[in-house]
């Protein structure tokens, strides 16, 4: 689905965590550019 | 296992005048001009009372006034629906005012970092010495005060930031040093406070658990600072700093970093020193956090809020060897978030919760309660930044699910009867779990609840040294020996 696209990745700790959402578009086809998860609480 | 939480103690301080000194607000007043001091006025139009303060109903939660679930039955928004007749003293701490914490910051300071004016240090000398925590010597070292020209002079050329209270300069804070970030005004303002906050939370929990500061063994702080200077950044000892203030003479300490797991990390490295029988007396502290002061400052203006984040928190806990009444910390039931796991929620909340509860052939149904990140969604909905306590039990629920133990259409059940309503400050370590152990220890000794699991998660990410996450959780559990009903 994602293949040919790159993706720049945010993740929330009490969400959806950032390398957990990298894992799924790499099994998507896509290339990471950045990845971080952040704390907004 | 022969290992209890003691007793624990609670405050809060109230701290308008440090919302402009909070990492967000401050960034954010420090652009040059007009757009600056717009801000900061429309910030100062927005802040409580010390008295809203005190009768907001989470923060009487948090000092024990009230139970969690008291929560459930208070309209919202709490901070238009105050408790009445709220009082400042609570069955687990206290809220202090600004001014007096001033006197208070005078009394932690040992460098003569803060300057305060004649005229406000004889109204918190007043105030100190009807206290029962001050003594003749932390009284005389308010000093006579120094006067407001030599405090605006030193505030006019960089070396010192101002210090305001009801809206005028009535001292200031030096840096310690001309080219070390570590030791400007601001770092060592966000320290001491964090030292200040923890050595009141600690002269509470000695006056309610009827301790001795030298029966302290030994001091774990869990605050969020960085105390040290150029060359060690992070070097630490608030712990010692705190035991020193609160006449720990036979004390020594370390400091834990865990983000805002910290305080769990403190209470299992405590139990693990006293099980040991390395130490027999272990005080875990937390001061306030300055950082955290008015993060979320920008939502609550925009939806003509209160400013809610205007409170330091200090937490402390006594942890020492089996006494046949509190209950027990069960160290054959300890959660850890290990490096090689996934960091999904799934395997976060696995690791955390069903591992250790397998581990000792226990279901999580059996499981009286859950006590997890415990944030105000008061504070965090108007900023988009969710319910937190809400989120992480719904994910509970989905894992006893997923586990077999309820249905998918009883997740909402569960969240009701084991979690609970948010209450605490967003003062990062401080919501982690342990704003309910002082409830607790009360149900527990009073034979009202059996188990509570502690869970909490660090965002190690935040320091972009590794991606992953971190997390504890502890089973405390009533004594089996105490058998009152």
């Amino acid at each position: 689905m994602f293949k040919g696209k790159k993706a720049i990745v945010i993740g929330e700790r009490d969400g959806v965590p950032g390398p957990a959402i990298a894992q799924c578009l790499l099994a998507a086809g896509a290339e990471i550019a950045y990845v971080t998860t952040e704390c907004f609480v | 296992m022969s290992v209890v939480v003691r007793d624990c103690s609670y405050v809060l301080v109230h701290v308008p005048s440090f919302i402009r000194y909070g990492s967000k607000p401050y960034r954010d007043i420090s652009v040059n001009g007009g757009p600056g001091r717009d801000l900061e006025k429309k910030i100062y139009e927005r802040v409580r009372t010390y008295e809203e303060v005190v009768a907001y109903p989470p923060n009487q939660v948090f000092i024990g006034n009230l139970h969690p679930d008291a929560l459930r039955d208070i309209s919202q928004p709490w901070y238009e629906h105050p408790v009445p007749g709220a009082k400042r003293q609570g069955k687990f701490g206290e809220i202090f005012p600004e001014d007096e914490f001033y006197g208070w910051m005078k009394v932690a300071d040992d460098f003569d970092l803060i300057w305060l004016t004649p005229e406000f240090i004889q109204t918190v000398r007043q105030k100190l010495a009807s206290s029962p925590f001050a003594n003749e010597v932390q009284l005389k070292k308010l000093g006579p005060g120094t006067p407001l020209d030599k405090i605006l002079h030193k505030v006019e050329d960089d070396s010192a930031l101002p210090l305001y209270h009801d809206g005028a300069v009535v001292g200031s804070i030096r840096r310690d040093h001309d080219a070390d970030d570590s030791l400007k005004a601001h770092i060592l303002l966000e320290n001491l406070l964090a030292k200040t906050s923890g050595a009141l939370v600690m002269y509470h929990l000695f006056k309610r658990a009827g301790m001795k500061p030298e029966e302290v063994d030994f001091i774990l702080s869990c605050s969020e600072e960085a105390v040290g200077d150029r060359y060690n950044r992070g070097g630490g000892s608030l712990s010692k700093a705190i035991g020193e203030m609160c006449h720990c003479i036979n004390a020594t300490g370390h400091d834990i970093k865990a983000f805002c797991a910290a305080p769990l990390h403190a209470i299992l490295d405590a139990a693990s020193l006293v099980e040991a029988g390395v130490f027999n007396h272990v005080v875990v502290v937390g001061g306030g956090c300055l950082a955290k002061i008015g993060m979320k400052y920008s939502s609550h203006l925009k939806h003509q809020m209160p400013i809610l984040e205007d409170v330091l928190a200090g937490i402390a806990f006594w942890v020492t060897k089996d006494d046949g009444i509190n209950p027990i910390i069960r160290l054959d039931c300890i959660g850890k978030h290990p490096i090689g796991a996934a960091s999904n929620q799934q395997a976060i909340m696995t690791s955390l919760v069903l591992k250790p509860l397998n581990k000792i052939g226990k279901k999580m149904m059996e499981i009286d309660r859950y006590a997890t990140e415990m944030h105000n969604p008061e504070v965090t909905l108007p900023a988009g930044s969710g319910n937190t306590p809400y989120t992480n039990y719904k994910i509970m629920g989905a894992l006893a699910a997923m586990a077999g133990e309820i249905s998918p259409s009883s997740i909402e059940e569960f969240v009701k009867t084991k979690g609970m309503p948010g209450f605490s400050p967003t003062q990062g370590h401080v919501p982690a779990a342990v704003p309910f152990l002082g409830h607790a220890l009360e149900a527990m000794r009073e034979g009202r609840m059996k188990t509570t699991l502690f869970v909490a998660k660090g965002s190690l990410f935040l320091g972009r040294m590794s991606q992953l996450s971190d997390g504890m959780s502890f089973l405390l559990e009533r004594n089996p020996k105490n058998k009152v009903e």
